[in-house]
């Protein structure tokens, strides 16, 4: 396992991509700067449901914090007998470790992302390798409120306010555009603790890749993933500062074009989108993924 | 608490376990313990908070970091956002406790978080860009500090850690590099002065059931003075050696 740290680009068109449950399901906005934002769990939670999708929740890529729609569709099942060996090299409290090593060896988010558990033991909390930060527009976003119609009523009493006209209006909210840009971080030292592997690292990439694919909703409108630009450090310990590679991956905004007219579409960006691999320091290598 | 003692003298001359290191990033959270349901952030970065970012990037048993100093670089500014969050942790005993499923091979284990959903605001820094000073004291092994400060440097430099340094929480990762502490920029209009920072915490005594231990900074032009931390043990006797070898040591690629 090599270290990473990634730039994942993904868009939204005509739709709300995280919801502010403060601010009644507006799309979330950096108050200052008008930027869009996307929280890190919001991403999270796609890579669960779509791992849990593609993998049918069975160990060792079951999901453990799920959503309603994932649990119905499944019941009791045989884990993987795991009879942890006795070389364990955990010190104080084997049982700990157990259930630790148990759990991550079932559970692709709990290896992944982490997951604190009642053990005891340092508070039983597993720190996982992945690491995800807020999202963020690459331009300000322009909230539209649009209201709908309904064309019947969930209650007879309301009906009958109504007499028989049985209309509601209701509102949702979208950008109609907004250019998404995340930084994720893997680190190897944490991956050898939970047993996230290669194959993991290969399944977390692909999530990123498809997981708008299986996110479709009324409120999410279309949201694609853009590019995937991950730096593979030779060292575990990294070869360069992740912020001076971070900054090689260039997504100017409107300030920084010519345009006039604010982007509507992924075309309005990509022309400037660029990677510059020009003197990569010594131990890097970008893999563009997407 | 009875008077902290003063912070260890540091500067001239210049102390070669001394360290600082410059961290910023978008957003941080320095969680209030009295207010971590719904997370109200201090107004700046904890010495127990900077400590952690040391760690990430460099720490051994032999070792353990002491914060002097730190530095605001920017206006305190707070934005909120507010996140559906898990209620519960994963349990490990009863019925449907991991270690149940563990035994029999069968049960079931996941939380619903649509049954066990918290909404929970969040009070944030927003833009914040700070200078930890540091030093670290060896506690134990061979007298080799110049190694230690040789490889935290050259990690800050290179920009490599052991796991990613983070303002609060992990989340809200941060950038670091060495800082320069004679070229920092002005400070900002907004921290001139003195302010009274109110009791904050300073660290977690690890030795006594992990006791939180406050203190109560003032902050002077942005600029911080951390007590030492009075309630640890002493770093024990070493002998030094002379520099030559070590530094031979320390220096190897």
């Amino acid at each position: 396992m090599h270290r990473y740290d990634f730039v994942f680009l993904f868009d939204v068109t005509d739709g709300n991509p995280n919801g502010d449950p403060d601010a009644g399901n507006l799309p979330r906005i950096d108050p200052e700067t008008g930027a869009g934002l996307v929280t890190d769990v919001c991403l999270k939670r796609k890579i669960r449901n779509y791992v849990g999708l593609v993998h049918g929740e069975t160990p060792p890529h079951e999901i453990y914090v799920k959503e309603k729609a994932v649990l119905n569709a499944q019941h009791e099942r045989a884990y993987v007998a795991c009879d942890l060996d006795p070389k364990a090299k955990k010190r104080t409290d084997g049982e700990a470790a157990r259930l630790k090593d148990w759990m991550c060896g079932n559970f692709y988010d709990v290896r992944t992302f982490g997951a604190v558990m009642t053990t005891g033991v340092n508070c039983g909390q597993v720190r996982g390798p992945v690491q995800l930060t807020f999202a963020r527009s690459v331009d300000p976003v322009v909230t539209l409120e649009h209201a709908v119609t309904r064309c019947a009523v969930t209650t007879e009493a309301e009906a009958e306010k109504q007499s028989g006209d049985n209309r509601t209006m209701g509102r949702k909210f979208t950008l109609p555009y907004g250019l998404y840009r995340a930084h994720g971080f893997v680190n190897p030292h944490l991956a050898e603790q939970t047993g996230f592997g290669d194959d993991d690292l290969a399944l977390l990439w692909k999530s990123l890749e498809q997981m708008f694919e299986y996110d479709r909703s009324a409120a999410r409108g279309q949201m694609t993933a853009r590019r995937l630009i991950a730096f593979k450090h030779d060292s575990a310990l990294g070869n360069a500062p992740a912020h001076k590679l971070f900054s090689r991956v260039k997504t100017p905004g409107l300030a920084d074009s010519a345009r006039e007219t604010p982007p509507r579409r992924f075309e309005d960006y990509e022309p400037q989108i660029a990677v510059d691999l020009a003197d990569l320091p010594v131990g890097v290598t970008v893999e563009e993924l997407i | 608490m009875a008077d902290p003692p003063a912070a260890p003298p540091s500067g001239t001359p210049p102390d070669p376990q001394s360290v600082a290191l410059r961290v910023w990033g978008d957003f941080a959270c320095w969680t209030r313990p009295e207010m971590k349901a719904e997370r109200v952030s201090y107004d700046v970065l904890t010495p127990s908070g900077a400590r952690g970012v040391l760690e990430a990037i460099y720490w051994k048993p032999e070792i353990r970091w002491i914060v002097t100093r730190l530095r605001a670089l920017k206006p305190i500014k707070f934005t909120t956002v507010r996140r559906n969050e898990v209620a519960s942790k994963i349990p490990t005993k009863g019925k449907f406790g991991v270690g149940a499923a563990m035994k029999s091979g069968t049960g079931r284990l996941g939380l619903n978080i649509e049954d066990d959903r918290q909404q929970r605001a969040a009070t944030l820094l927003r833009d914040v860009d700070y200078v930890i000073e540091a030093r670290f004291e060896v506690l134990g092994g061979a007298d080799n500090a110049q190694k230690h400060a040789a490889m935290f440097a050259r990690r800050a430099e290179k920009g490599q850690c052991f796991h990613r340094p983070y303002l609060g929480t992990r989340e809200f990762a941060c950038d670091f590099e060495p800082a320069d502490l004679a070229d920092l920029p002005p400070v900002p209009e907004e921290l001139r002065g003195e302010k009274d920072l109110g009791w904050m915490l300073h660290d977690l005594d690890f030795h006594n059931g992990m006791e939180p231990r406050f203190y109560r900074p003032t902050m002077t032009d942005g600029v911080i003075d951390v007590p030492y931390p009075d309630w640890l043990e002493p770093p024990p006797r070493r002998t030094p050696q002379p520099d030559v070898a070590v530094a031979a040591e320390g220096d190897a690629p």
